[in-house]
């Protein structure tokens, strides 16, 4: 029971009352009592600022606000500030992309409405300044400081007429609902006669169990406890069907920390107030295997039981002749490099409902995946495919974690057990503990070039810490050696990579797969080179860049190839930078700045493997053109890029698209959100379908391929020249999806396997990139500020310019954080004040320069451009620190004792 | 379940504190990410409506910072160059979000070793005003924090206000926080400062040191070392055996051991240069 209170509370200008205890949150009471959802949860902790509301004018962060503390003063949350439309800030960041997945968008808002009733003309640090309390992981904060800053400019963004849609900024088609605070993540809906969810969870990174008395637990309590022996199906998943290996719950022994082993389930209000501590379950710690070496030992015990050797996959790429081309190489470098646990930190913690509907299990929750979340959640529960129906929620971001089943198999576990819905919303802690990092890496390679600087041979090794379970661990086995060349014409080859178990977090997917890590040691290995060879390093990387025609590591002939024209674009500043860092050294002893430059390359899609997406278009009778956009937008934009794309292949304005999300019963399957590939994949699709349902209408008024389409109420005009025909809408027949006209096309990328050399087809697209980073280092402190990233990526063809530089900006946050701060160890930084992730203070000035070599295969030319925007961050700046200070940092991230003390190694913590 | 008092007078907060066992809570900063349940569990006395603990004031013998007080209050208050540490301070404890809410007097009855009030409170000699049902006593800020989480306060016993002597007005200050990342960050190591000059020449000196000991430490040999030396060039007097034994940093996910003597030794010469630079 809560002692409740009444408590008379003003909120948005209306007395509310609310019977509730004096010490709850006020976060909890507006979301749970007033019903207003808008204000998010990201950490309950006063860390990500994603709950800020305004008291009285000033910002505080609801979560830290007992309901007490309100006293007579003005509660203001989102919902207030778009009565009854948009209001000139919220339209701001809809025009500047300011808003990507949204979920900090609320607490963005409200911080920047506590500054611009104070001032409207505030300069870009006063508004870092006021803002700097929420924390944001999409957009690298760059679009939401433009659009502070412009909020009294007051227009609208671009509505491009028919077939034009493509190359333009159009505002996100998603955006309205993001700024309002009525976007409905996993957490912000359900009935109020909802089950709550909690999970225990083992706090050893491997222990057995036992279970005590737990009916009586249980009763006294008026809760249910399900435990793995609950489950009817297949206790075992992975992403990847073959390698399943994750118990839903464990069964007799966990193999990491933060593993599953019971739920409990109850009301709402028994379920908050719960204490979890007394659950009655014994453990019995065993010992865990925590490095790659430990778990590579010939005697280490086996995590799992059928993986020898604690290796989950092995990975290879081979060509040429790599030994002899080194022996034989004018310069050779080589060196090791070592990165830790990275977590996504996205900021919302996974959260969803279940509820059955007739004799269906649905599912509304984050994710990056439906279909895949639907298959795998019918394999552990033991039900067909058709029995389990994905209702995604919007999603607060994910970043490759949310690919993988979380509470999914949870909640219906006791949906299909009880029959009743069931709510789960993980902790911040929860979310840190359980979910998919970025595989920790140990790293070591050589590399040599001739006489001239050319590129001989390379040969990589890397081991990278898969953790307890499979999950994309073969995923990053297999890219890396694809990879870790670089986009760089390197004739002689081998590359391997190892993806080892030990009783560390699962490593998953995380913006990249491995590539930022290999390309981390190869580019700063490039700048040695250049320097031995001679070389300016960035005319070093023109010089070996791959061009068109040329053969990649795994013998692809390479067709579309952008890297040259990136570099070639970095050239002009590189050179006024390199002078300009030289003036300011001579002249500055304490702090010193210096350049650094790295590549990326990525291909999109899965490896060698089958991806397709398939896209339907349809119109009604009454003359609605419905897009089925089934890749999942966590903010990145898809559902604007492939409505961009469908719009402009169909021949109308994209505006007048009706968007359907990727529900896996009423929308065709668009594969995962991962691999950069729904722009590319997706986007096919999308450009197949519009075209064959313009045929279609083509072939019906027998019109010309130039014919213009205009939507008249319920008809299609289509006119070509002088010549009109009227479809009309209504006298057609519906079809099976309640279309009148109905196109659906499949996509599925052209690869090949790869042979036992890794020699083939692996992605039948790359995109390419490469960034400048300047930075400032403390040489006494060991602290790097970066300054400035110019970007230059290849894009192939742009569909929406400001949604690709808000993916340029939110990759480049998210590298510096991976060079500069982000270190997760289990137990010690499972909250985000411990694990500390870029604020709006640390971005740098960020130039974006989008360069387009289309590409063959790609819709219009388009290439991927999520993940590879990651990839030269963390070089570049390495590079930078080395270039300023003679630091070699070896071990990320660069902290500043790290920085510190590699300054003293390299001499250079004296005057120079 | 607890009851939740929230009373508007000390008197009545004393009496229910001499009751039995309460949670203190203020801002609520500390409290609330503690727990990762929706409201405080158990009973609690919540101060921050009791009248005589608003406010910083200025008083007889100096300055009053109540236990109500919030960081924004101190942001906010007139107060002399001898407290531009205090409010450079205030200005870095997490956000603003943190600022609005949180209390000068909570942040140090948390006694985190990071506290970010701490050293510049220390280098002001304040004292702690704890009261209880039957007493009043003051005690120095550097005996009040005992050890990391600790402090002197009794179970009966609540801070009333934090006290800075008159005499400790005097001066200019200081205040540096190193950390890594530029907000919302926890201190990797912090100094405050504070010197009263006269005719360019050093008459006392006050610094303390965060975040590199499991309570922030005054430098009591380098002050000595500092006075009588000109303002100009004084970071030169700063030497490893000042802070050798006086600091006892950990390694930990922030910084190593070393690093924390190094950064200190080297924020404790940028804190004397800006207050040399900013005379100058």
């Amino acid at each position: 029971m809560k002692d409740g209170a009444n408590i008379d509370i003003l909120v948005n200008g209306a007395r509310r009352e609310v019977n509730a205890a004096p010490g709850r949150r006020l976060s909890d009471v507006l979301r749970n009592d007033l019903g207003l959802t808008g204000t998010k949860v990201g950490c309950d902790a006063g860390d990500c600022g994603a709950c800020s509301v305004l008291l009285d004018g000033e910002v505080v962060c609801a979560c830290l606000t007992p309901v007490a503390h309100v006293g007579a003063r003005a509660v203001e949350t989102v919902e207030a500030l778009g009565e009854p439309g948009p209001d000139a800030l919220q339209r701001a960041f809809l025009r500047h992309g300011a808003a990507q997945c949204g979920i900090c968008t609320p607490g963005m808002l409200m911080a920047a409405t506590a500054l611009i009733r104070r001032t409207q003309t505030s300069s870009r640090s006063e508004v870092e300044e006021a803002l700097a309390g929420v924390l944001c992981r999409c957009t690298g904060y760059t679009k939401i400081v433009d659009a502070v800053m412009d909020v009294a400019a007051d227009k609208a963004g671009p509505s491009p007429k028919r077939g034009a849609a493509i190359g333009v900024s159009v505002e996100r088609l998603d955006g309205l609902p993001k700024v309002d605070g009525t976007e409905l993540y996993g957490a912000d809906e359900g009935p109020r006669d909802a089950l709550w969810v909690r999970a225990i969870r083992s706090p050893h990174a491997r222990a057995s169990f036992a279970f005590g008395d737990l009916e009586n637990w249980a009763s006294d309590r008026e809760v249910i406890v399900f435990k793995a022996s609950d489950i009817e199906g297949q206790n075992s998943f992975s992403v990847i069907r073959a390698y399943a290996d994750q118990p839903a719950l464990a069964e007799k022994e966990v193999r990491m920390r933060g593993e599953a082993v019971a739920l409990v389930a109850g009301e709402q209000d028994v379920m908050s107030d719960l204490d979890l501590a007394d659950f009655p379950i014994s453990w019995e710690v065993l010992n865990a295997l925590t490095t790659v070496a430990e778990a590579c030992k010939e005697d280490a015990p086996r995590v799992l039981e059928d993986r020898p050797d604690n290796l989950l996959i092995a990975g290879h790429v081979k060509r040429g002749d790599p030994l002899d081309a080194l022996a034989g190489s004018a310069h050779v470098v080589e060196r090791t490099m070592d990165t830790g646990y990275v977590e996504h930190a996205y900021i919302e913690p996974e959260a969803g409902l279940a509820w059955m509907d007739g004799d269906v299990l649905n599912i509304r929750a984050c994710t990056q995946a439906p279909v895949m979340d639907r298959d795998e959640t019918a394999l552990i529960l033991g039900l067909e495919a058709q029995q389990v129906r994905i209702r995604p929620a919007a999603t607060g971001g994910g970043f490759g974690s949310k690919l993988d089943v979380s509470l999914q198999p949870l909640i219906g576990l006791v949906t299909l057990k009880t029959g009743r819905a069931a709510r789960m919303v993980y902790t911040r802690r929860e979310s840190m503990m359980s979910t998919t990092k970025r595989h920790p890496s140990q790293m070591s390679a050589r590399i040599g070039t001739d006489a001239e600087g050319r590129l001989t041979g390379m040969w990589f090794d890397g081991d990278f810490n898969t953790g307890a379970y499979s999950s994309w661990g073969p995923t990053v086995a297999v890219r890396v050696p694809v990879h870790a060349s670089g986009p760089y014409a390197v004739p002689h080859y081998r590359a391997k990579a190892r993806a080892v178990h030990t009783n560390g977090p699962v490593s998953g997917a995380f913006r990249g797969f491995g590539v930022p890590q290999a390309a981390i040691l190869q580019e700063t290995l490039f700048d040695e080179l250049a320097e031995a060879a001679g070389l300016d390093r960035l005319a070093f990387r023109r010089k070996n860049a791959l061009m068109d025609g040329q053969a990649s590591v795994c013998g692809q002939v390479l067709q579309g190839v952008g890297i040259g024209e990136c570099l070639d674009a970095l050239s002009p500043v590189w050179d006024a930078g390199l002078e300009a860092v030289a003036q300011h050294n001579a002249t500055h002893r304490d702090v010193k700045r210096g350049l650094g430059v790295a590549s990326c390359w990525y291909g999109c899609g899965n490896t060698a493997l089958p991806n397709p997406s398939t896209v339907r278009i349809g119109v009604t009778s009454d003359g609605t053109i419905v897009l089925h956009q089934g890749a999942m937008d966590i903010g990145q934009g898809a559902n604007t890029v492939i409505a961009q794309i469908a719009a402009d292949a169909f021949g109308i304005p994209v505006h007048q698209l009706t968007l359907v999300d990727g529900d896996t019963d009423i929308t065709p399957d668009c594969g995962k959100t991962s691999a950069s590939r729904q722009t590319v994949v997706t986007g096919k699709a999308a450009m197949l379908s519009g075209q064959a349902l313009r045929a279609q209408v083509l072939a019906m008024t027998n019109m010309g391929s130039e014919a213009e389409l205009t939507f008249e109420g319920t008809q299609i005009v289509v006119r070509d020249g002088d010549h009109c025909a009227r479809i009309a809408l209504e006298s057609l027949p519906e079809g099976a999806h309640g279309y009148v006209l109905q196109a659906e096309e499949s996509y599925d990328p052209p690869t090949s396997a790869l042979d036992e050399n890794g020699q083939g087809t692996p992605y039948a697209v790359y995109g390419y990139g490469a960034q400048m980073a300047e930075v400032e280092v403390d040489m006494k402190l060991g602290t790097v500020r970066v300054i400035r990233i110019i970007a230059a990526h290849d894009l192939g063809r742009v569909i929406n310019p400001l949604l690709a530089e808000g993916q340029i900006e939110g990759g480049i946050a998210q590298g510096l954080g991976l060079a500069l701060m982000e270190e997760y160890i289990p137990g010690r930084t499972e909250n985000l004040h411990d694990y500390l992730i870029p604020t709006i203070g640390d971005m740098p000035e960020i130039k974006s320069i989008l360069i387009e070599k289309p590409d063959p295969e790609g819709p219009y030319g388009a290439k991927g451009l999520g993940e590879h925007v990651l990839i030269p961050t963390a070089p570049a700046i390495l590079n930078a620190i080395r270039h300023a200070s003679g630091a070699q940092i070896t071990k990320l991230p660069a902290r500043p004792d790290r920085v510190l003390a590699a300054i003293k190694e390299a001499g250079n913590d004296h005057e120079r | 379940m607890g009851i939740y008092h929230r009373p508007c007078n000390l008197k009545d907060a004393l009496a229910i504190l001499s009751t039995g066992k309460v949670t203190l809570a203020a801002g609520c900063t500390d409290l609330l990410p503690a727990t990762e349940r929706q409201a405080l569990a158990g009973s609690v006395l919540d101060i921050m409506a009791i009248q005589d603990l608003q406010g910083v004031t200025k008083t007889s013998q100096g300055w009053r910072i109540g236990a109500a007080a919030t960081w924004r209050d101190v942001v906010r208050a007139d107060l002399p160059p001898a407290f531009d540490m205090l409010k450079a301070a205030a200005r870095q404890v997490g956000s603003l979000q943190i600022q609005n809410v949180a209390t000068v007097a909570g942040n140090l009855c948390n006694a985190s070793p990071a506290a970010d009030g701490v050293p510049p409170l220390l280098a002001l000699d304040s004292k702690i005003e704890l009261a209880s049902s039957g007493s009043t006593r003051f005690v120095p800020l550097a005996e009040f924090v005992t050890g990391v989480r600790k402090t002197a306060m009794r179970p009966d016993e609540m801070v009333v206000a934090v006290h800075i002597p008159a005499g400790s007005g005097e001066g200019i200050s200081a205040f540096r926080k190193l950390g890594a990342r530029k907000y919302l960050v926890i201190s990797i190591a912090m100094v405050a400062a504070r010197l009263v000059v006269r005719d360019g020449v050093i008459q006392s000196a006050a610094i303390a040191v965060g975040a590199c000991s499991p309570v922030a430490q005054r430098m009591g040999a380098l002050e000595a070392a500092l006075v009588g030396r000109t303002l100009a060039g004084c970071d030169a007097a700063v030497q490893p055996a000042h802070i050798t034994g006086v600091l006892t940093p950990i390694s930990d996910v922030r910084g190593s051991e070393t690093y924390r003597l190094d950064a200190a030794q080297e924020q404790i010469r940028r804190v004397l240069r800006d207050l040399a630079g900013g005379v100058s």
